[in-house]
């Protein structure tokens, strides 16, 4: 099991836009980074406190709820929190240029994106 | 008369003495004056009597004979009616209010302060100096007075002593007249009036001090949130269950014995498996924003352009799935998975005959793209595979060595949970088509295959075995035949794919390599019901159609698609695709939409209700020259068809909305839903057809 979890973080870091991953642990100690060490810590700092918060919004709402995913969208980056056992397991990714490609011929494998966001990633699927 | 006289003064005096307030004093002052009036009556106004009658005022209270002649005893007491009855006083002793009973009935009437001054007092003799004085010029009486006062003040000089002085002042003027009259000797002080003052012994002081440490501090600040009052209402509740438990006897103890040991194992091995899930909802939550726009369009995209394109639809790419030790392989199954509709398998092989090396069987979820969830690596090709659908952790398993295994996804390992070898009656030749069944009585599960060696074989999963049954073995001629010499073994046909009956449990559709397609029945195990001479090469593909049970279409490599109802030995509708068709599948929203793939790489999507002839979309989906498609299969609720193709990738494409048309509503009627429709869609069309061929056959 440790394997595939490794394997799958490495393929995440490995990913095309993906800036950086970081694992930090119940006491707020990063144990694994791709980032230097300064980033690694304000990162942390800073997440861990907005986590904080915001499972104290959630909870304070319904006290059998908990937090488990936080997206940070700026203009350049999205910060993606996940939660689990109160680890947290933190990617930045930079967030791809918004193609505005128009031509929708048949048989050219084109895109024509909407605004819309979809949050169907987290549920049970896929298991 | 005297008494009379003497009861009315009497009377008068009562009621003087007894005043009682409101309508007894007018009583009382009305019976007085009755008896006044009696009195006067009847006393010497003897001359009046006669003529006077008793005159009552207007305001009297009338009473009647008994009552007046009732006697009211009046009683004196030395009671003061003024005086309080209830005094309560504060006692701070018994810190209370405390009713006193007795209370002072004393009336004061009158007070006059007087001016007698008792001679012995010192008010007296101080008078009495002044009067000396004032009278020393007179006689004999004022001189026995001065010294009757000297006499006083003499015997009395300690009480005078401090007078004299403090009187000192004022009686000056007086004082030295009488110095200057008396010519007495000053009377002094007898005593010495000094201040004697004595100094007690003053006690050392000593300061004693004792210093304790002070208590340890620890400043505690928290905030009282509706989820920390819960949490701790959760401990509490977990407290007493553990009471409980230990109540319940020794066997907390064996428990904790053994949960120590996993907690150690547990802090031994690696952090990395408790974020297991949030490094993967991290990787899918990554794709998705890579994969932004093409998730955007699954979900939201419909083309637009299908309004003006009548009766044409289109396949818009959605994500691509490849796995990098998959480049060699070809797809050789699809298959969705029932219960989570993002999830699909692909089995990975090789058709070709010559390059037979290892297989794959991997699962793809629409949610990750960039790699599979679950991976087996196998040591032959896989050919076929079909997921359980109710227990869609179980996947069934053929490969190429005609193995056929069932795969868990719930377990841990890469190893099928069962397999079945040589000895547990393995197929001797591929295993092309797998197929999950109900289970048995025994609810056992079980699932069939059929495979190139001719044989149909039914496998049930007992206990830890694959207990095979053959179910039919598939001959050229369709039943046991006796040759010229008697001795001829029948031939035995392959099969290359199959397909059960969706709601006639027994009745499956087999089809063979020579091109012809068997009705059987999994009672009847030597005889098929019925023949089909479908295809002039072998048969790829039959399947029944969702909606109309009479229905089921087939493909094969002699470039045709055709489709029969299993009533007619003739097909309803052929189709010529110009290249040998892979794979073909029913729509499960339609009974009359079906997509087929060919080996030029095209994808053909074909709408019975909207033309009969042709396919209403026709779509090159791979480079042509290099990559063949091999599978299709549509998605159970997403509009989305995956596509295999023979270099390992799988594709997935969105219908557009032309190619999931449902039977428009007449004006004023309800759209009608369900299966019913579509088979009504079918039959209307199959009975255009049938007709004819009723008529001509």
């Amino acid at each position: 099991m440790g394997e595939e979890v490794e394997a799958q973080m490495k393929r995440i870091e490995a990913t095309k836009g993906v800036i950086g991953t970081l694992v930090v642990d119940p006491d707020g100690v990063p144990i694994r980074s791709t980032l230097d060490q300064s980033m690694t810590l304000q990162y942390a700092g800073q997440l861990r406190q907005l986590v904080i918060l915001a499972r104290s919004a959630v909870r304070d709402i319904d006290p059998q709820n908990d937090l488990s995913a936080l997206r940070v969208r700026s203009k350049s980056n999205e910060i993606i929190v996940v939660t689990e056992n109160n680890y947290l397991v933190i990617g930045i990714q930079k967030l791809p240029e918004p193609d505005v490609s128009m031509s929708r011929e048949v048989g050219v494998l084109d895109r024509f994106s909407l605004g819309n966001r979809v949050s169907w990633l987290a549920t049970e699927g896929g298991k | 008369m005297p008494v009379p006289n003497n009861n009315a003064a009497f009377a008068r005096k009562g009621s003087n003495v007894q005043k009682v307030p409101g309508a007894k004093s007018t009583k009382a002052a009305t019976k007085k004056k009755d008896e006044e009036e009696t009195v006067e009556t009847g006393t010497g106004w003897e001359e009046w009597s006669q003529g006077k009658a008793l005159v009552r005022p207007p305001d009297q209270m009338e009473l009647t004979e008994a009552e007046l002649k009732e006697e009211n005893t009046r009683i004196l007491t030395a009671n003061n009616p003024h005086a309080p009855q209830n005094i309560v006083r504060y006692s701070f002793k018994e810190r209370s209010y405390k009713p006193i009973n007795i209370v002072d009935q004393m009336a004061v009437h009158f007070v006059l302060e007087g001016s007698l001054v008792h001679q012995d007092s010192e008010e007296a003799r101080k008078l009495g100096v002044k009067e000396g004085l004032a009278q020393e010029i007179a006689t004999v009486d004022a001189t026995a007075e001065s010294e009757e006062e000297k006499a006083e003040t003499s015997v009395n000089p300690a009480v005078d002593g401090g007078d004299v002085e403090e009187a000192g002042d004022e009686d000056r003027p007086d004082s030295a007249a009488s110095r200057i009259n008396k010519k007495e000797p000053k009377v002094t002080n007898q005593f010495n009036f000094s201040d004697r003052a004595s100094q007690t012994l003053n006690n050392p002081m000593r300061d004693r001090i004792c210093q304790t440490e002070p208590p340890p501090r620890s400043s505690f600040s928290a905030t009282a949130n509706q989820w920390e009052i819960y949490d701790a209402y959760v401990q509490e509740l977990q407290k007493q269950e553990k009471n409980k438990e230990k109540q319940k006897g020794t066997h907390s103890h064996k428990d904790n014995g053994k949960s120590k040991k996993v907690m150690l194992m547990e802090t031994q091995s690696e952090d990395v498996t408790k974020w297991t899930m949030a490094s993967k909802i991290l990787e899918r939550t990554i794709s998705q924003n890579t994969f932004d726009d093409i998730a955007q369009d699954f979900k939201y995209f419909e083309d637009a352009s299908d309004e003006f394109r009548e009766q044409q639809g289109t396949l818009l790419p959605l994500w691509k799935f490849q796995y990098d030790k998959a480049k060699t392989l070809s797809v050789t199954a699809l298959c969705w998975n029932n219960k989570y509709q993002d999830l699909f398998a692909v089995g990975l092989g090789s058709y070709d005959f010559s390059r037979q090396g290892c297989g794959m069987l991997l699962f793809y979820s629409l949610k990750n793209p960039a790699f599979p969830e679950y991976i087996y690596p196998t040591s032959s090709g896989v050919m076929c595979l079909d997921i359980h659908v109710q227990y869609s952790h179980l996947v069934a398993v053929g490969f190429y060595n005609g193995c056929v295994a069932v795969y868990s996804l719930k377990e841990e390992g890469r190893e099928p949970v069962y397999k079945s070898t040589a000895k547990t009656g393995k197929h001797t030749d591929p295993v092309w088509q797998v197929h999950w069944q109900s289970d048995d009585m025994d609810s056992n599960h079980n699932f069939y295959s059929v495979s190139s060696d001719g044989r149909v074989v039914s496998w049930t999963l007992v206990k830890n075995e694959l207990i095979f049954t053959d179910i039919i073995r598939l001959t050229l001629t369709g039943a046991v035949s006796e040759g010229p010499k008697g001795a001829q073994a029948p031939s035995i046909a392959s099969g290359t794919s199959f397909d059960f009956h969706k709601q006639i449990d027994y009745m499956f559709l087999v089809g063979t390599e020579e091109g012809k397609i068997h009705k059987c029945s999994k009672t009847y195990s030597s005889q098929f019901l019925e023949t089909f001479d479908a295809h002039s090469m072998a048969v790829d593909t039959v399947k029944w159609n969702y909606f109309h049970p009479k229905v089921f279409v087939s493909c094969s490599s002699d470039w045709t698609v055709k489709i029969w109802d299993h009533t007619i030995n003739t097909p309803m509708f052929v189709f010529d695709l110009q290249a040998a068709v892979g794979d073909v599948a029913w729509a499960p929203y339609s009974s009359t939409v079906f997509a087929a793939v060919t080996t030029d790489g095209t994808v053909h999507v074909f709408d019975l209700n909207v033309n009969k002839y042709e396919a209403i979309c026709q779509q090159l989906v791979v480079d042509k020259k290099k990559t063949k498609l091999t599978h299709v299969e549509f998605n159970p609720i997403h509009p989305v068809i995956i596509v295999g193709d023979d270099r390992g990738y799988v594709t997935s494409f969105k219908l557009s909305p032309n190619l999931r048309k449902k039977p428009k509503a007449k004006k004023g009627h309800e759209l009608p839903k369900g299966p019913e429709v579509e088979v009504a869609k079918m039959e209307k069309l199959l009975s255009l057809l049938r007709e004819p061929d009723q008529n001509s056959g």
